[in-house]
């Protein structure tokens, strides 16, 4: 394979507290590629998600084992930046979760952040980020409105275009489309596909047409044997996860016999 | 008698006594008002308004000017404010999104703590312990002043103040700080960035609270503001003595003749400070109701 690897997961465990939810996972992610993690409900795929920008460091007594490598470079070192971890690393949640203020505040909010002050310039990242999340057209005329006055699928956009201002490297998803209605679930499986050209994506997704769809690369995630814990048991090209899944556990789940 | 019926004769009684105190406190306030308005009502009759809303208290030379009072009592609550907004908003920030568990199971308490002291008690601190320092410090001839009348007030105020703003921050979704961490803005960024300003309409109605407290606190107002009724027009009133609505009605109730102008016109600064507070409480409610129409905090 010709193409880059963006992370490298490497024997992780997590641990929420005592209780153990990533056991021993490994999985190379490509770069500029859209992967997909497949599993039934509780086998640590939001988990997972979150280990890769460290969210979950942010719920006390968490503890990570294993090395995670972001261009060859371990996030969970001593002495990484976690904040500029997560701007390289973007996240867009399951629930749309825009700021409760205005359309050009919440797309601004990243860039404020990063130090950007002039209006013109927060003008010219507004727009580009509205237009890379296919909302500027629906938005334009009223960047001022609040944007909790919009549709679900919209506001999912919105949290889309707010992730994409900061330019990061790496956007993860946790099941995005979960609660949008089919016809905005398509337009942002679109958006993802655009996206993968600039971006390295990382879906965690419930709906097996949308994997089947969307990604390149498959992560089948399943409990242990012992069902105390989650581990990947298949990863490879979506296609052939699909049509010629090497472990019986991943026929049965993409064929729709359980999860 | 049988049991059901025993139990419908208790649960007959039950319901008839919460009625009755329930009625009889809606009761007791009206009278309490329409008791102000008839005592009070006259004076506004008897009194030009020109005078009434003059600049000058003198009442054994019918000088009936409230605006000295009115215009005190807005200088000491508002510099009260402007001093526990900032302290207030900073401490229940600390406490909700910085203190360890341990520190903010120590603060929570004392917070309540403070909020229990007697006023008398805080008067007489302000009087014997920052009175004389404001006049050291500050050089002025006395250290009764509007400015302690402040600080006294503030300092009353920041237990509500606190303990609401800590409540509006709480109701603040986690979603929200997940978006802004996930973006790369450091915990700081997002407390003053995100969770403040989506908690805003809350630490609002803290501060009208904090302001309807402030506004109708007696005591130690009166023990530490020194009680000249001047108008406080010129730039220097906050460090000169002032004189509330509130202290002037303690102060001068106990020796006015019943029935007299001077009567009437102390119950006249009672619906007047009546007014003032009923306009804050409305403004609060409409914080809080606008809050839930746009559903800003979800
Ligand atoms: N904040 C948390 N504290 C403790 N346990 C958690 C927490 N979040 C998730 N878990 C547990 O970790 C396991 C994996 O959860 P999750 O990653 O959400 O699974 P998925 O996204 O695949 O449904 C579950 O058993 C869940 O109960
Ligand atoms: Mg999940």
């Amino acid at each position: 394979m010709s193409t880059m690897l963006k992370f490298q997961v490497d024997h992780l465990s997590f641990f929420y507290g005592a209780k153990r939810a990533l056991t021993d996972v490994t999985l190379a992610i490509p770069e500029r590629q859209i992967t997909a993690l497949i599993g039934p409900s509780g086998c640590g795929k939001s988990t997972f998600l979150r280990c890769l920008n460290r969210m979950n460091d942010t719920i006390h007594g968490t503890r990570a084992e294993g090395r995670v490598l972001l261009d060859d470079q371990d996030i969970y070192a001593p002495g990484t930046d976690v904040v500029d971890l997560r701007r390289r690393v973007g996240m867009v949640f399951q629930r749309p979760n825009p700021f409760p203020q205005s359309v050009f505040e919440n797309v601004a909010f990243g860039p404020r952040v990063l130090g950007t002050t002039s209006r013109s310039e927060l003008e010219g990242i507004v727009e580009a980020s509205l237009r890379g999340a296919d909302l500027w057209d629906e938005v334009k005329d009223g960047l001022k409105k609040d944007a909790l006055s919009f549709s679900l699928g919209q506001q999912q956009r919105l949290c889309i275009a707010r992730v994409i201002a900061v330019k990061p490297e790496v956007i993860l998803m946790d099941e995005p489309c979960s609660a949008l209605d089919p016809i905005s679930t398509l337009r942002v499986e679109d958006l993802m596909r655009e996206l993968a050209r600039n971006y390295t994506i990382v879906i965690v997704t419930h709906n097996m047409q949308q994997a089947s769809r969307a990604s390149d690369t498959t992560a089948m995630m399943m409990l242990t044997d012992d069902r105390k814990s989650g581990t990947v048991i298949e990863v490879g090209e979506t296609k052939q996860v699909f049509t010629k899944p090497q472990d019986k556990r991943t026929e049965g789940y993409v064929t729709g016999r359980y999860g | 008698m049988n049991t059901s019926s025993r139990i419908r004769l208790s649960e007959f009684a039950v319901e008839a006594l919460v009625r009755v105190a329930g009625f009889s406190t809606i009761g007791f306030v009206l009278l309490i008002f329409l008791f102000l308005l008839r005592e009070g009502i006259p004076v506004f009759l008897q009194v030009p308004l020109d005078n009434l809303f003059g600049t000058r208290w003198y009442p054994t030379f019918d000088f009936f000017g409230t605006l000295p009072l009115i215009l005190g009592s807005l200088l000491i609550t508002f510099s009260a404010i402007v001093i526990a907004l900032p302290l207030g908003v900073a401490a229940a920030v600390f406490v909700r999104e910085v203190a360890p568990n341990w520190a903010r199971e120590i603060l929570k308490p004392m917070i309540e703590v403070l909020a229990g002291i007697p006023s008398v008690v805080l008067g007489f601190f302000g009087m014997s312990l920052v009175a004389p320092l404001i006049r050291t410090t500050l050089g002025v001839p006395t250290g009764l002043t509007a400015f302690t009348g402040a600080l006294i007030l503030a300092y009353m105020a920041l237990p509500t103040l606190i303990s609401v703003a800590e409540d509006a921050l709480d109701s603040v979704p986690k979603s929200y700080r997940d978006a802004s961490l996930a973006m790369g803005a450091t915990q700081w960024q997002t407390i003053w960035r995100v969770v403040v300003p989506a908690a805003r309409s809350g630490i609002l109605t803290a501060v009208m609270l904090g302001m309807g407290r402030a506004i109708g606190e007696t005591m130690a107002v009166m023990m530490v503001t020194g009680n000249a009724a001047r108008m406080p027009t010129t730039l220097d009133s906050l460090f000169r003595p002032v004189r509330t609505m509130t202290a002037t009605v303690a102060a001068e109730m106990g020796e006015v003749a019943q029935g007299s102008t001077h009567y009437h016109a102390l119950f006249g600064i009672g619906i007047i400070l009546f007014l003032i507070t009923f306009l804050i409480n409305l403004a609060a409610a409409s914080a809080i109701f606008q809050k839930r129409r746009r559903g800003g905090l979800r």
